[in-house]
């Protein structure tokens, strides 16, 4: 396709599956990341096995004028939003920095880099913007409220920016994998039926983008489990642990 | 969760492809240098490929490293074919990655989903070894982390014991992170197969004798008794050249009709097996005597791969497992061995299994497995009766001066191991050498005593 695609936080093994994807398909690739340089052997590894030019840059999202980053270069027709922290729900929930701090990296900062790039889009009048949201951002539950509430406000900002832009030629996608087996994920034990490869997330991306798809649950399967989660009635579901 | 010093991870399944013996222990998945050298120590450690080999050479209850987050691809050298890549590779990437440009692995076992340090660990062998060598004869050099905690640099030149020992030491020197691989040029993805229908074991092993081709290998089933012991088929294979091709085909010589993988999703009874594997070979036996002598054109995929269309077909023999029983046996003995050796089985009547023999060249590498002869390999469903059965083939094996393969071992005893290679008790020393005893260990490594 030779779209120029820019992922956001892609050291994590879901942006480095979607870049796999992405150039697999011909595109070329700018990955930003804090210690971006830890990433030079995986760009030549995408080179080699996909051709097509890998570049690059570093990012924090914590510690960056979004305007300004967005600005810098080429303004690509698809960036991918990556960055994400699960934080520990225990030792967070009663801590005023660590709730602001999960809070900060799952919601706020990814909302205004990509609001920075939506403005540039839609200037432009085309692009897409992917942002990895969460399940767990469907319902607020006692083992993962902080970042799921982050989670939430990122779902909701997506669907707003999708609704503002709709009109615009910019496609704004939300991915919500459910389990994954990455890094973050590493020391749970995941149900096998309900875990998504980092490369089956990749393949969904990537045929969300060509397809132009609204919201992606990863497994079809998700989309049934929060369905039914969200229908059950407050007063019950306050009882239970989920 | 992840502890402060040694090894991270958590509790897994670590058995190996045949399921058995059934293992857990913890497995760390290692993404990084750093990871991997907080991983040694103080208990020992096993790397981890793509857990294709049969039993217990990949598994350390202890602390097995899951090498597979080192996967990425370097550099590759468009003139000699020289790929420089981490061992987590799998090698099916890297064909799907070369042989568009024309490039294909020099030597590949029997499926595509292992990792190139699963490969250089184990030394392979293909249906080319005699032609080829082993993986040891296409490698310019690694990269090993020692027991020290170092990176070593070893190739023929430089480091050559830790070159040697490497290949074929299964795991047990280190932790190869790269290597240099000399790929083949081909001009095609299609491989020329001729089909030879064989009444017995002798007419096989004078096919094998007079053959010629780049690759070669025989299936048979046991069920052949007297005369027809070892009534096979030897496929006989070269790379195609591009006139050999269909005009259609010619247009795109590299590109082969996809196949769409089948899963197995749960265990299939044990008696599933015998109908499979008794088709799949009279379909190919029959297949070849209507032929007779006739070539054909077949994809790399079916011809290198006929199983990886399965994925999961280790699961075909239920849910004990299975173990495959592969020895070799010296050119001078190989006939006489290898009639009793199938001689057993039948009496055994533990049923009739599917059996491949390939022919092997000369010896390299001081704890290889090829040596020049023939090798045998079968599966057998696990049972008391089977390991009672197995037990007895390694008395053949030996009195024979033949060998096990450690990739597909998984219950031989220190003694038989000992008895039947020598080799070992060098092995073992070089290993107390350079302190890695301690530091590098598997379950197969601890029953064999190594
Ligand atoms: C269907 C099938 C067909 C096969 N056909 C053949 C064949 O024709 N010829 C042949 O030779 N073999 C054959 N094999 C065996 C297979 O090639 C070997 O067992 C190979 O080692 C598997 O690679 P893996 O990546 O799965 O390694 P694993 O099974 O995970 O590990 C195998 C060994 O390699 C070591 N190892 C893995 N990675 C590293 C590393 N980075 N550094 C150091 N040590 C490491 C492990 O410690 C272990 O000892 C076959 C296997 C199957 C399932
Ligand atoms: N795994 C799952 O089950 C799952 C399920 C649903 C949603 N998700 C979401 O999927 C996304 C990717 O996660 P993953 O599973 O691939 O885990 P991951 O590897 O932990 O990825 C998270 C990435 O976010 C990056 N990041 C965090 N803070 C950052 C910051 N301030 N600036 C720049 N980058 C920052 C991290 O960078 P460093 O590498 O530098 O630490 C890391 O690469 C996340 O948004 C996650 O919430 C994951």
């Amino acid at each position: 396709m030779n779209r120029r695609v820019t992922i956001l936080g892609a050291r994590s093994d879901i942006a480095m599956a979607c870049a796999h994807a992405f150039a697999a398909a011909g595109d070329d690739l700018t990955l930003c990341a804090r210690q971006s340089e830890t990433l030079a052997e995986a760009a030549q590894d995408l080179e080699l096995r996909h051709g097509g030019s890998v570049t690059l840059r570093e990012l924090d999202v914590l510690d960056v004028d979004p305007q300004a980053f967005a600005d810098d270069g080429d303004l690509p027709d698809v960036v991918i939003c990556a960055v994400g922290v699960l934080g520990d729900q225990l030792l967070d929930q009663d801590n005023a920095a660590a709730i602001r701090s999960v809070l900060r990296a799952n919601f706020e900062a990814p909302a205004a880099l990509l609001s920075a790039y939506a403005t540039a889009m839609e200037d432009r009048g085309s692009g897409v913007i992917v942002g990895i949201s969460s399940v767990a951002g469907d319902r607020g539950r006692a083992t993962n409220y902080v970042y799921g509430s982050a989670k939430a406000g990122f779902t909701a900002f997506l669907s707003g920016m999708r609704n503002r832009l709709a009109k615009t030629g910019v496609h704004v996608i939300t991915v919500k994998p459910g389990f994954v087996d990455t890094r973050m994920t590493e020391d749970m034990d995941l149900p096998g039926a309900l875990t998504a490869q980092p490369a089956e997330v990749g393949a969904a991306v990537l045929k969300a983008v060509e397809r132009r798809q609204d919201v992606i649950y990863v497994r079809g399967v998700w989309r049934l489990i929060m369905g039914l989660i969200r229908l059950i009635p407050e007063r019950i579901f306050k009882k239970l642990s989920l | 969760m992840g502890t402060q010093t040694g090894i991270s991870g958590k509790q897994a399944d670590l058995s190996g492809w045949g399921r058995f013996p059934r293992l857990t222990g913890r497995l760390t998945r290692i993404r990084s240098l750093d990871a991997l050298r907080k991983a040694l120590g103080p208990h020992p450690v096993i790397a981890r490929g793509n857990g294709r080999s049969y039993g217990d050479s990949a598994v350390q209850v202890q602390g097995t490293l899951d090498m597979r987050g080192m996967a990425h691809m370097l550099s590759f050298d468009d003139s000699t074919g020289v790929l420089v890549a981490q061992a987590g590779v799998l090698l099916g990437d890297v064909i799907d990655s070369f042989l568009p440009r024309g490039w294909f692995p020099p030597v590949t076992p029997g499926t595509k989903f292992v990792t190139l340090g699963g490969m250089l660990a184990a030394d392979v062998h293909g249906k080319n070894h005699l032609r080829d060598g082993s993986i040891r004869q296409h490698v310019d050099w690694i990269e090993v982390l020692g027991p020290d905690g170092q990176i070593h640099r070893a190739s023929a030149s430089e480091n050559p014991e830790l070159f040697d020992w490497t290949l074929g030491g299964m795991g047990l020197t280190g932790v190869i992170l790269r290597c240099a691989l000399r790929l083949r040029r081909v001009e095609t993805g299609y491989i020329r197969q001729s089909l030879h229908v064989a009444g017995n074991l002798d007419r096989a092993i004078e096919v094998f004798e007079v053959a010629t081709s780049r690759y070669a290998v025989a299936w048979f089933d046991c069920l052949g008794q007297g005369a027809a012991l070892g009534r096979s088929v030897v496929m006989l294979g070269d790379h195609a050249e591009p006139e050999d091709l269909e005009p259609a085909q010619r247009a795109a010589p590299y590109d082969i009709p996809r196949r769409r993988p089948l899963r197995m999703p749960v265990d299939a009874p044990g008696f599933a097996l015998n109908r499979h594997t008794l088709r799949a070979f009279n379909a190919v036996y029959y297949r070849a005597q209507a032929r007779k002598a006739g070539e054909s054109l077949v994809d790399w995929d079916r011809y290198f791969y006929p199983l990886d269309t399965v994925l999961g077909w280790n699961r075909i023999y239920g849910g004990r497992g299975f173990a495959q029983y592969q020895v070799v046996i010296p050119l001078a003995s190989a006939r006489a061995g290898l009639t009793e050796l199938l001689g057993a089985i039948s009496d055994a009547g533990a049923g009739s299994f599917l059996a491949v023999l390939k022919r092997l060249g000369p010896e390299a590498g001081p704890i290889s497995f090829p040596m020049e002869g023939y090798t045998l390999a079968l599966d057998f469903p696990v049972s008391d009766a089977v390991l009672a059965l197995l037990t007895r083939l390694d008395a053949i094996t030996a009195a024979h001066g033949g060998r096990a393969y450690l990739a597909k071992d998984s219950r031989m005893t220190a003694e038989t191991f000992h008895k039947t290679d020598p080799r070992a008790a060098r092995f073992a020393a070089y290993r107390d050498g350079i302190g890695a005893r301690g530091v590098f260990a598997s379950a197969q490594s601890e029953r064999v005593t190594l």
